[in-house]
């Protein structure tokens, strides 16, 4: 190719290729911070940036593709300490940016939504909470992180699968705790499993010296079972129940075998790269909220370059069609899901060490997409704001 | 004593034997094994791994140069490019390669090597000669494909969460076009004499065809297998006949292997074979395909002609990249 024909060639290309105009897409990132709640270990502090690194790993990815289609991409990050004023920090937001990352409680999330300007296209990124994407639903607020039903179900799939079907369950005296162990019992139900024995966690020795004396107590009068379930969701006592069980069984859920939308040993499917690129920009481990934020800025990032316009509503309804495709790094495409916003995504299934499944497991198949096998599914939604 | 000398004398031939056979090569196959640190080769008649070679940390991309006297290593996580003398299976010398090569094109006239970094977003161009790095390329995020035009004028990187083709001047090594295909762009190739360039798309599911001097997609070439799920249709390597007439694509973790009509884009049928299929490479006299099968560490042999998986051959860990040596 002479020099004069590669220009020629470089100017059709680049016309080509960027289609319409110069775009530029500022996102912002609304966290409202939880007040500290005290556990039993220190072992694993929540990273102070947690959710917002990912998000900016992947407004890095989002640059560098956008850097050869001529648009940009911005990240502003506001973090609200849990005693300041959220509503006033999401009316500032919403005042210059119509995409919003949130990463907060349900109950604050649903508020700032319904008192958003029409047209905002919000992501939750940081509540498992499964009324938001039932009976609480909202039209412009899509899931890009799995909700605990998502996670309970990948779980019991394992379990089912494995033949580990007799389940003892311990479950935390916090609200969410019950919530978790509700959630629990419905997917226990739902995969045909059974919990033959339920004991209440309420010790308040310090189980860093007694768990060896007061767990085997506690878990003595359990019923034959294969497996103990430990609903503890703010990860307080569960580390302490393996292998001071009376029995021994292996321990799910909390501790031992988890059911998350991501986690360190995740290494397949080109996920050693995401991993790597992660801890390269934050000098840690990515966990679920990592994740979760990254694949919602992806999820507009993908959106932008397909459409080549950043208006909220053609995004959300690119998003919520068949044609929406992300890769994430899971070995499967990453999607949404049209009656209730939840980004549908492959739940790995690890230990401490390594990954152990990928739910959905081969077997649990589903008309629409194996992936709709986890979760809420469009016959029982009582999910009405997205139409159909 | 007379008896005695003839089984000697016979078993001298049986071990002589082998090493004549060993000049006139029948041709070999070798695999990269990304989990092993090893290359298995494989006799391309006998069918068995005659041989395995320690390399670097996680070989993946592997390619010989013309005269097949030297053989390079794409090492990803010793973050080198090796260099080896196959008839020694000794690493010669490491050439300067950026972070994590993953695959990598060497220029018609063997003189440079155009190498995807996958962690760096930047594709590196090596002097295969002087051991220098001439060039680096930003491209878009995690670089993977890499071809080169029958003419080396064009060098393609694809890049997998970008999701696109960039189109380089070979000479000016400069991006002159950027073209999106579906989503993670794993492979690239030049096909028809240069005229029209394939990117596979392994979660879009599907193989892009470009017009070469236009850079226009012409064509997509879908899949669909009775049984299995869309999404675990996932089109990785592929590789042309020498009449350029029909194309074998590796389908990922669907476990088939395509055979697909490359005037009209239509696959004609699908062959079965191990756990996620990734790259292939033909056997010397193109009678036979192998596939490597990263999870159930084989490759698959496919008779071409009858379009049938004939057996599979056990190499080392998550066998990734084939070549063939004549």
């Amino acid at each position: 190719m002479t020099s004069m024909a590669a220009m020629l060639a470089a100017t059709i290309g680049a016309t080509w290729a960027t289609g319409a105009a110069a775009l530029d897409v500022s996102i912002g990132y609304l966290r409202f911070e939880r007040p500290p709640h005290a556990v039993l270990s220190n072992l694993d502090p929540i990273p102070e940036r947690r959710g917002i690194e990912g998000a900016e790993l992947a407004l890095g990815d989002n640059r560098t593709t956008g850097k050869f289609l001529g648009h940009d991409y911005g990240l502003e990050v506001i973090s609200v300490p849990f005693d300041g004023d959220i509503f006033a920090a999401a009316r500032a937001m919403e005042a210059d940016h119509d995409l919003i990352l949130l990463d907060m409680a349900a109950k604050d999330m649903l508020a700032i939504v319904d008192a958003a300007p029409a047209g905002t296209l919000f992501f939750n990124v940081g509540s498992r909470d499964p009324a938001l994407r039932d009976s609480a639903c909202r039209a412009q607020l899509l899931h890009a992180i799995p909700s605990l039903a998502i996670e309970a179900d990948a779980l019991m799939q394992v379990l089912l699968a494995k033949g580990w079907n007799k389940l003892a369950m311990i479950e935390g005296p916090t609200p969410q705790d019950k919530a978790l162990a509700e959630t629990y019992r419905k997917s226990v139900q739902k995969f045909g499993l059974k919990i033959v024995s339920e004991a209440s966690w309420s010790f308040d020795t310090d189980l860093r010296r007694a768990a060896s004396r007061e767990v085997p107590l506690l878990t003595q009068a359990f019923k034959p079972h294969d497996v103990v379930l430990i609903a503890d969701a703010h990860g307080d006592f569960a580390r302490y129940i393996e292998h001071n069980t009376w029995q021994p069984r292996p321990v799910a859920g909390a501790s031992g075998l988890e059911a998350v939308a991501w986690a360190p040993v995740v290494e397949q499917w080109g996920a050693a790269q995401l991993q790597s690129r992660f801890e390269h920009l934050s000098g840690r481990e990515m966990t679920p909220e990592d994740y979760a934020a990254w694949a919602a800025m992806r999820t507009i990032g993908e959106a932008v370059t397909r459409l080549g316009q950043t208006d909220p509503a053609e995004l959300r309804d690119y998003i919520l069609s068949d044609a929406f495709e992300l890769a994430g790094f899971q070995g499967r495409p990453l999607s949404y899901r049209h009656w209730n916003g939840q980004m549908r995504q492959p739940i790995p299934v690890v230990n401490a060490h390594a990954q152990v499944a990928s739910a959905p497991l081969d077997g649990f198949e589903h008309a629409r997409n194996p992936l709709d096998t986890l979760g809420i599914d469009l016959a029982e939604s009582r999910c009405s704001a997205f139409g159909d | 004593m007379r008896f005695a000398t003839l089984l000697l004398s016979t078993c001298l031939a049986a071990l002589v034997t082998p090493l004549l056979a060993g000049e006139i090569r029948a041709g070999e196959i070798w695999i990269s094994n990304e989990k092993d640190d090893t290359l298995s080769v494989i006799d391309a008649d006998t069918l068995e791994v005659i041989r395995t070679i320690p390399t670097g940390e996680r070989p993946r991309g592997i390619t010989f140069n013309s005269d097949f006297t030297r053989l390079y290593i794409c090492a990803s996580d010793s973050d080198a490019v090796q260099v080896m003398d196959p008839d020694t299976g000794e690493i010669l010398h490491n050439l300067p390669s950026g972070e994590d090569p993953e695959q990598f094109v060497l220029s018609p006239d063997d003189r440079h090597l155009w190498i995807a970094n996958e962690n760096d977003a930047v594709s590196t161009v090596v002097d295969v000669e002087t051991r220098k790095v001439v060039s680096q390329i930003d491209v878009g995020i995690e670089p993977e494909g890499m071809a080169i035009s029958p003419d080396g004028k064009t060098v393609i990187t694809t890049s997998e969460t970008t999701s696109m083709a960039h189109w380089i001047d070979a000479e000016t090594r400069q991006i002159y076009a950027n073209t999106l295909v579906d989503a993670r762009p794993r492979h690239a190739e030049f096909v028809k004499d240069g005229s029209e360039l394939w990117v596979s798309s392994e979660i879009g599911g599907t193989i892009a065809v470009f017009d070469t001097a236009t850079q226009r997609e012409k064509a997509k070439i879908h899949f669909e297998i009775k049984g299995v799920h869309p999404d675990l249709i996932q089109p990785v390597g592929f590789e042309l006949t020498p009449d350029q007439k029909t194309a074998f694509v590796a389908l990922g973790p669907s476990n088939h292997v395509a055979v697909v009509d490359t005037e009209r884009f239509e696959v004609e049928e699908y062959i079965l074979v191990g756990r996620r299929v990734w790259h292939m490479a033909f056997g010397p006299d193109h009678r036979r395909l192998f596939t490597t099968n990263g999870v159930s560490g084989d490759v698959t042999v496919i008779d071409v002609a009858a379009r049938k998986a004939l057996q599979s051959i056990k190499v080392g860990r998550f066998p990734w990249g084939a070549v063939m040596r004549p």
